[in-house]
């Protein structure tokens, strides 16, 4: 029974192992380079996010312009 | 007794490797590069409509891609299917097991699922011959409760469960094509990448992990959160990830840069994250909380820029729709609230 417990973790410990040496061995960008590419990406996008920017009544399709009756 | 020390002392050495690689590219901080351009300014958006139908606390929403229609899920045992618009019930789907956790809307707009404590995930064809939404499959086989899913396409969905894993499903046979495994805690939220070919999961390990689904591998993890992470999403662009925890706290990581960019938290904030949705340009974050608000984050300066408040208990889920016109609040107190 111990036997088998002790070879389980072994596995376990193995896999960790392999695993962390995998996300070691991957490339990075600088921080700079990330930075300014998220920045770009706002500001780029930024005149087409209505949250961002509003959005006109009569554009807004959860908000119908108000009209007037006169009778 | 030796290899498993050995085996402990290589682990540790690798996590001191990554920890100084991720510092050698760390030549500045997101905020500083952010320092030189405007500020939001306040945000500030209205509620233009109430969802109201639900007779228990709504536990999900997500918007279908037509950025009109969504469906929400409570624990009053039933999914609908809203139009935003109009605030019509498309259809109100009666659920075999009243404790769902999570629910999606299929990028074609012909299925939705759904899932919680029964284990599994149903998939109902909203676009049956005769007009009855009815179970299409039902996904059968972890051993924990589903906290999330989302759909790739018609024939395969991705799961999150607190059994610790996440599953890659073939629809159409029922069965499990990939496994992910590697988590060490319940598994409670994912996100599909804007690509398709990654997605992250945030679990109680307080960790989040990014997956290549076709290589079936987990690439990256991200740790820094205190505490359970319950919310994830991507940046728009698909090359950074947001996380929301019970810490209080959303992270944005970078994906490339492989590291923590930014935090954003505040000392008059003590409650935890339950939901969170980046707009389409990823410059403001929306953020839920246990406290009954969203905060509204300049994703950039790392700034609270407005606040959300109109529900009267926890805010449990959160999306905005593709066309960033809307976010929809779904929320304990029964409602759905439709802001812009």
């Amino acid at each position: 029974m111990s036997n088998n417990n002790a070879s389980n973790n072994l596995i376990i410990a193995q896999r960790a192992v392999k695993q962390l040496r995998l996300e070691a061995s991957i490339r990075r960008i600088k921080v700079s380079q990330a930075a300014a590419e998220l920045k770009n990406f706002c500001l780029q996008n930024a005149s087409k996010d209505p949250l961002l920017v509003g959005v006109p009544s009569s554009d807004n399709p959860f908000r119908p312009p108000k009209s007037c009756s006169l009778f | 007794m030796g290899e498993m020390e050995e085996l402990r002392k290589e682990a540790e050495s690798l996590k001191d490797q990554i920890t100084a690689a991720r510092k050698t590219v760390q030549d500045t901080t997101l905020q500083e590069a952010a320092a030189g351009i405007t500020a939001v300014g306040r945000v500030q958006l209205k509620t233009r409509k109430t969802l109201r139908g639900h007779l228990a606390k709504i536990y999900a929403m997500h918007w279908g891609a037509d950025s009109t229609l969504c469906v929400s899920a409570s624990q009053d045992g039933k999914l609908i299917v809203w139009d935003s618009i109009t605030t019509n019930k498309v259809n109100a789907i009666p659920l075999k097991s009243s404790w769902v956790m999570t629910c999606a809307y299929a990028p074609s707009g012909n299925l939705v699922a759904c899932g919680g404590l029964d284990n599994m995930c149903s998939i109902y064809n909203l676009k049956g011959k005769d007009g009855n939404v009815k179970v299409m499959r039902e996904l059968a086989a972890h051993t924990g409760y589903l906290s999330c899913c989302r759909f790739l396409s018609d024939t395969e969905i991705i799961t999150s469960s607190g059994d610790c894993t996440c599953v890659l499903w073939d629809i159409e046979t029922g069965t499990e094509k990939t496994i992910f495994a590697g988590h060490l805690g319940d598994c409670m939220s994912l996100a599909v990448s804007p690509d398709f070919k990654f997605f992250i999961s945030g679990a109680c390990d307080f960790t989040a992990k990014l997956w290549d689904i076709r290589e079936a591998q987990c690439r990256q993890t991200f740790s820094g959160h205190e505490s359970d992470i319950n919310a994830i999403g991507f940046f728009p662009n698909g090359n950074a990830v947001i996380t929301g925890s019970d810490d209080a706290t959303c992270k944005l990581y970078d994906l490339r840069a492989d590291q923590e960019l930014n935090t954003y938290q505040d000392s008059s904030i003590m409650c935890g994250v339950t939901s969170l949705a980046p707009s389409v340009s990823g410059r403001l974050l929306l953020a839920g909380y246990d406290d009954f608000n969203v905060n509204i984050w300049d994703t950039l300066k790392s700034e609270r820029v407005g606040v959300l408040a109109g529900h009267d208990n926890r805010v449990s889920c959160i999306g905005v729709s593709s066309d960033g016109m809307a976010c929809c609040t779904g929320s304990w107190d029964s409602f759905l609230k439709i802001w812009n």
